[in-house]
């Protein structure tokens, strides 16, 4: 263990992390040393059984070096490891310390409504000062997370990783196994964060465009031809560098609890298949993770087994998870790094053979500027992704591109009387029997207004909390997404993926809901459809039924979107699913999953950036029986 | 089974007031930004200027509140005058807000003007910073007011702002010496270095010039219609 003073300061939260684990585990007769030995430097402890006492509480943590308020479990950040059995009945004790209502919410678990954790929803939410007992069935296994539902408090470190073992032998049996949770930590306040946001939304870009790019670009691209290419931009007034609302300006981004300077550290021997639980529970940072000189093969994403796939780079949005196998042949130590997407900063950790050995950490890449693709204007329009590996986007010459196609672009100060259905049909990524699913309509539910396609614009995308619409929203489940499009190495995306063992489930929905994700970047507004969760009404499903979700990104912005309570099944196509808790829509993407609505209740459905969540980017989803729903109404 | 979905939606309907507990409320915010907080070069002395607003509110509607104003620092100190604002502002388009309120110019030694305000506000293509307001006064007076202001980034944190205003009157207003049609124009150019986004202090040079009846009852009374300022401040919000 080297000792930087960053990682003296550390301790104090280490510390009683460590003694909250010696007491958890106490009953299995596993010394903290071994716990040491089996979890490697991780920031937490790791608690196992089917009973937990739980403590949220305020304590002060120094992760930059400056002593800052945090919210967190167990004194520990990030929160203990939960390890469960498959097939157990959990009983977890949660005591509320804080001076404010909390609550614990299981992500992607599937339990009764009642102990999901979202207050308002499941519950009232924990009282300051009272324990709420959560009591449900273990009825899977795999990487899962839990974090606070409440206000900000999973930004101030309300968060931990869950790691279930099947009740039958791993089918991927390995000599190592690691809980990897990637975090973004500010020593702001998180209220004082969105409010910054609200105030002037830019406030930590720090990548904007200045004049000297312009005289860059009039050299290199001609004067006219930079005036036409800024044309677009100037006129839909967005930014090009608009790839992160919080960013390295104000984060510091862990893993395991540790920064950068404080190099967590996992040990293999040469040989070993070394398990990797990637869990991504920042609060608005998606990452790129890669492992220089280190290939991976996923075998499980949000916690359901896929077919292994070899990659090296992957974009881990937030609130998924991927687990990853490594055998690292060689004696010699190796970073992983996880650079943020808009390139302002990266969590870094170190697997060697060796406490003693570390391994170089690359560079960051140049922050990627948003492109036609990223607007939804079908700027890849014809272009086969499969094929991306060839093209090089980042390098794209925009002047080269046709603009006279953008003309039909819609922006804000036109008219859209005519023209919401004008050339909007997207051809070439029709999903199997798409055409035979009846829209949802619903005539009391704005959401569910008749609907002619899914890539229609309804009336409610039209005002002051809609800065743009996608005209072309295109398939990208094979698209690497931005700045990973030129690699020379192989990405991981969706389409690379399935769930092992073929479709759990059906592949024919009963109906289809749209939804459209919505924003204005620089009021700081989200939603869906142009509708915030405060002027929405729930959306229901019929228990049973199995429903499709299509999802369209109508703004710049990568959200990672989250069905509490019943999976996400993504359609590949080709017969193929992916199951998911949470599922990433690139800007200018149209995607769409189905949903076996199995269990009744009321669920929460949001993006998982937070404060995209804060700002109203919510539904609350109801899955009740038909008949019932009826007889309430009438 | 039947008996079963009867349970679970009583239990929904007993759950239902819970729906209040989700956070649907909007939360409100609050900015007070002082654009301009300066000393001006000018030729009967220095000169204090400010330009401040704040607001108050959520995403649509909003409560604002401005003033603009000069002060002779030398020779014992004098307002020369300034007026304050009130309005509300209420977002109707993804770029554009409207802004209904009052407008009150407060003169030290003339009388003084109330105005109702009826305004547009907003981002403009090519991110041009935008307003235009018609303030209706008392005895049928008028005035418009068109504003627009542009920034240009030479590093992330050092920045140009030009910016221009120009005012017109309805019918001429005697007693204050402004006449009919365009009265004058204020233009500016400001080089700020963020020191942090919040705190920015800067240099520049402003430049006034009165047209038309105005001009020419200014020069009758022996004063210059024209004004060239340099000017150094801070611009802060929080």
């Amino acid at each position: 263990m080297t000792t930087s003073p960053l990682m003296g300061r550390r301790r104090f939260v280490q510390g009683l992390a460590l003694g909250t684990g010696a007491l958890g585990i106490g009953g299995l007769g596993m010394s903290p040393a071994k716990l040491l030995a089996s979890q490697g430097q991780t920031g937490a402890a790791t608690l196992s059984g089917n009973t937990f006492n739980l403590a949220i509480g305020g304590a002060d943590v120094n992760i930059t070096g400056t002593t800052r308020p945090a919210t967190l479990i167990n004194g520990s950040l990030p929160a203990p490891t939960l390890r469960w059995r498959e097939g157990d009945t959990v009983t977890l004790n949660v005591t509320n310390y804080l001076p404010e209502t909390s609550s614990i919410h299981w992500h992607g678990l599937l339990l009764p409504f009642q102990m999901d954790g979202v207050p308002g929803l499941s519950f009232d939410g924990i009282a300051p000062g009272e324990t709420f007992t959560y009591r449900f069935p273990v009825k899977q296994n795999g990487t899962y997370w839990y974090h606070s539902h409440s206000r900000f408090q999973e930004q101030s470190g309300v968060y931990g990783a869950i790691v279930i073992d099947p009740a039958e032998a791993d089918p991927q049996p390995v000599d190592r196994d690691y809980v990897m949770v990637l975090s973004d930590w500010s020593d702001e306040k998180p209220e004082q964060i969105y409010a910054t946001l609200k105030k002037l939304s830019h406030y930590y870009n720090f990548n904007e465009r200045t004049i000297f790019d312009t005289l860059r670009d009039f050299r290199e691209k001609g004067v006219m031809q930079t005036l036409k290419d800024r044309h677009m931009w100037n006129t839909m007034r967005m930014s090009q560098s608009d790839l992160a609302d919080v960013t390295g300006y104000t984060y510091t981004y862990l893993l395991n609890g540790r920064s950068p300077n404080a190099n967590w550290t996992g040990l293999f021997k040469p040989g070993e298949r070394v398990k990797l639980r990637f869990v991504n529970a920042s609060a608005m940072t998606f990452f790129d993770i890669r492992i220089p000189g280190l290939d991976m093969t996923v075998v499980a994403m949000d916690g359901q087994p896929v077919k292994p796939v070899r990659f090296h780079e992957c974009r881990l949005g937030v609130a998924e998870t991927i687990d990853v196998i490594v055998t690292p042949e060689k004696k010699q130590a190796f970073t992983v790094f996880a650079q943020s997407i808009d390139r302002s900063g990266f969590a870094r950790g170190t697997l060697t053979p060796d406490p003693a050995m570390s391994a170089a950490v690359p560079e960051m890449d140049p922050p990627p500027l948003l492109g036609h693709t990223e607007m939804g204007m079908g700027g890849m329009a014809g272009m086969n992704h499969g094929d991306m590996e060839g093209m090089n986007h980042g390098a794209m010459d925009h002047g080269k591109m046709d603009h006279g196609a953008m003309k039909g672009m819609q922006h804000d100060d036109m008219g859209h009387g005519g023209m919401k259905h004008a050339g909007m049909q997207h051809k070439g990524m029709q999903h199997d029997g798409d055409h035979k699913v009846p829209f949802a309509f619903v005539a009391d539910n704005p959401d569910l207004a008749p609907r002619t396609s899914a890539v229609q614009h309804l009336d409610s995308e039209y005002g002051p909390g809609v800065d743009m619409r996608a005209m072309a929203p295109a398939a990208m489940l094979d698209d690497p997404g931005i700045g990973l499009r030129e690699r020379d190495w192989k990405v991981l995306t969706y389409a690379d993926m399935e769930t092992a063992g073929g479709p759990p489930d059906s592949l024919t929905p009963d109906r289809e809901i749209v939804l459209h994700l919505t924003g204005n970047m620089s009021r700081y507004m989200w939603s869906f459809n142009g509708i915030k969760f405060a002027d929405s009404v729930p959306l229901e499903l019929y228990h049973g039924e199995r429903a499709r979700i299509t999802l369209v990104n109508d703004t710049m912005m990568t959200h990672p979107i989250h069905l509490h309570g019943l999976w996400s099944d993504l359609e590949l196509g080709g017969g193929r699913l992916l199951r998911k808790h949470t599922i990433t829509v690139k800007p200018g993407e149209k995607l769409s999953y189905l949903v076996r609505a199995d269990a009744t209740g009321r669920w929460a459905y949001h993006c998982h950036l937070l404060y995209h969540m804060e700002a109203g980017m919510f539904r609350e989803v109801r899955v009740v029986d038909n008949a019932t729903t009826k007889e309430a109404r009438s | 089974m039947k008996q079963t979905h009867l349970i679970t939606a009583a239990a929904l309907l007993a759950l239902s007031p819970l729906v209040q507990a989700v956070d649907k409320h909007e939360p409100a915010f609050s900015r007070v930004i002082v654009d301009e907080f300066e000393a001006r070069d000018a030729d009967e002395g220095t000169v204090a200027a400010w330009e401040a607003a704040a607001w108050y509110g959520g995403d649509l509607n909003k409560l604002y509140l401005s003033t603009e104003g000069e002060r002779l620092m030398d020779n014992g100190g004098e307002t020369e005058g300034f007026e304050t604002r009130v309005a509300w502002n209420r977002a109707f388009a993804p770029f554009w807000d409207w802004q209904l309120g009052a407008r009150r110019d407060w003169q030290p030694d003339d009388p003084n003007r109330d105005w109702a305000s009826f305004g547009v506000q907003g981002l403009a293509p090519y991110l041009f910073e935008s307003e235009a307001t018609l303030f209706v006064g008392e005895e049928g007076l008028t005035n418009l007011r068109l504003e627009a202001e542009y920034e240009i980034l030479f590093t992330q944190k050092l920045i140009l702002v030009p910016a221009v205003e120009a005012n017109f009157y309805g019918k001429e207003d005697e007693e204050l010496g402004i006449g009919e049609g365009l009265t004058d124009i204020e233009a500016g150019l400001r080089l700020r270095y963020e020191i942090r986004r919040e705190f920015a202090p800067y240099i520049g040079v402003n430049w006034e010039r009165q047209f038309g009846d105005t001009a020419a009852k200014t020069r009758g009374a022996g004063d210059d219609v024209s004004e060239t300022t340099l000017v150094a401040g801070v611009r802060f919000w929080f």
